[in-house]
C-alpha cells in the first residue's frame, strides 16, 4: 500500500499535475537531493546509505517523524544536521533550494510520513 | 552534401577504427558528443534539465580536466559516475530495507573513441571554458597537508565519502568516484568547485558546505593524492 501510495506521489509529479498534497516541485526536489541517502522509497535506505556511519532519516517512520517539528524539520534542511544537533552527514541545501522550496519539502514530509504539523 | 560526406568519412572511420576524425575536434564534439553534453553554457534549466540531462556539463572541461587523463580515458571510458548522469534515475529500491541499488539496465556506456579522434577531442575540450572565470588560477595552494588529517576530513568530518568513493569498492555512490581524481581533476578547478559546485552547475546536488579555506586546500590537496594504482 505504501509502496502504491508512493508511486501515485511519482505519478502526480512527472505529470507535473497539481495535487493539493504533494506539491510537485517538492516531489522534484525530493528526487534530485533527497533520494541519493534517504532512498527512493523513502525509508532511509539511499544508495549512499550502505556505508554510512548514521543512517540517514526514515522518512516514513510516523513516530519519529511526528515528533519532529516543521521548524526542526526546515533547520536541518536548510542548515545541515550540525543546524539540529546532528549529523554532520546531512548537508546543508540552501545553495539550492529557497526557503519557499524547503517549506514545500517540509509540507510533502508531512505526506509522506502520514504525520501532521506541529 | 559535404556534409553528408563528412558524416560518412567519420562513419567509416569508426567502423574500421581507422584514422582522425576528418573535420578534427571541435566538429567531432558537435556531432559525438553534444547530444549528452552542454558543451557551451546552457540556459537555466533548473532541476528539470539535470534530471533530464544525460551526461555532465563540458563547458568548463578545460578548467577541469588533465589532458593525459582525457585522451587515455576516451579510449576506455570507465564509468565515473556509478550511476550514470543523474543518480536518482538510475536507482532502485534494495530487497526488504537494503539500500537502493544502480539499475544497471538504465545504463549507457560512454562510446569509445580511436586513439586519433580521443587527442583531438581532448584537445578542443581543453579550449572550452578556460576564459569564463569559474576557476581562477593559483586557487589551490599546494600547501603540504597531513594525509591522516585529509583522509578524516574526507571520510568522516565533512562526510565527502557519503556520496563520493575514495577508494574502489567504499563510499558513496551519489557523485563521482575519486580514487582516480589526482589523474583526472585540475586542483585549482577542484577547490573552486568544492566552494561553490553551482557556480558550475545550478541546483547540481552536490552541496555547497562553506568550508573554511583551510579545509578546502586539504581537501583538495588530499583528492590529488587520489590515483589510480596508487597506495590508498
Amino acid at each position: 500500500m505504501k509502496s502504491l501510495f508512493i508511486a501515485a506521489l511519482l505519478c502526480v509529479a512527472t505529470l507535473g499535475a497539481h495535487a493539493a498534497d504533494a506539491p510537485p516541485r517538492a516531489v522534484r526536489n525530493y528526487t534530485a537531493y533527497c533520494v541519493q541517502c534517504h532512498g527512493i522509497n523513502r525509508d532511509g535506505n539511499g544508495i549512499n546509505s550502505r556505508d554510512m556511519a548514521v543512517k540517514p532519516r526514515d522518512h516514513t517512520d510516523s513516530k519519529g517523524m511526528g515528533d519532529t517539528p516543521d521548524e526542526t524539520l526546515f533547520k536541518a534542511i536548510k542548515g545541515g544536521g550540525l543546524a539540529v544537533g546532528k549529523s554532520v552527514l546531512m548537508p546543508k541545501w540552501d545553495g539550492v533550494m529557497s526557503d519557499e522550496e524547503i517549506t514545500e519539502l517540509v509540507a510533502y514530509l508531512r505526506v509522506v510520513s502520514k504525520t501532521t504539523a506541529k | 552534401m559535404k556534409r553528408l560526406i563528412t558524416m560518412l568519412a567519420a562513419a567509416g572511420a569508426a567502423l574500421l577504427g581507422g584514422p582522425a576524425f576528418a573535420a578534427g575536434g571541435d566538429e567531432l564534439l558537435k556531432q559525438q558528443c553534444s547530444a549528452c553534453h552542454a558543451l557551451g553554457k546552457p540556459a537555466d534549466g533548473g532541476v528539470e534539465r539535470l534530471l533530464a540531462r544525460k551526461g555532465p556539463d563540458l563547458h568548463y572541461a578545460g578548467a577541469k580536466f588533465n589532458k593525459d587523463w582525457l585522451v587515455a580515458w576516451l579510449q576506455n571510458p570507465t564509468p565515473l559516475r556509478p550511476g550514470g548522469a543523474m543518480i536518482a534515475n538510475a536507482v532502485k529500491p534494495g530487497a526488504a530495507g537494503a539500500p537502493d541499488e544502480i539499475d544497471a539496465g538504465k545504463l549507457q556506456p560512454h562510446p569509445k573513441l580511436a586513439a586519433a579522434d580521443a587527442a583531438a577531442a581532448a584537445e578542443a575540450l581543453l579550449a572550452l571554458g578556460t576564459g569564463d572565470g569559474l576557476v581562477t588560477a593559483g586557487a589551490f595552494k599546494g600547501e603540504p597537508v597531513s594525509g591522516a588529517m585529509a583522509a578524516l576530513l574526507f571520510n568522516k568530518l565533512r562526510g565527502c565519502a557519503s556520496c563520493h568513493s575514495g577508494k574502489p569498492g567504499a563510499g558513496g555512490s551519489s557523485g563521482p568516484e575519486l580514487y582516480t581524481a589526482g589523474d583526472r581533476l585540475r586542483p585549482d578547478y577542484v577547490v573552486e568547485y568544492i566552494r561553490n559546485p553551482q557556480k558550475f552547475d545550478p541546483h547540481v546536488w552536490m552541496p555547497r558546505l562553506d568550508l573554511n579555506e583551510a579545509d578546502l586546500q586539504k581537501l583538495a590537496g588530499y583528492l590529488m593524492t587520489l590515483k589510480q594504482g596508487a597506495a590508498k
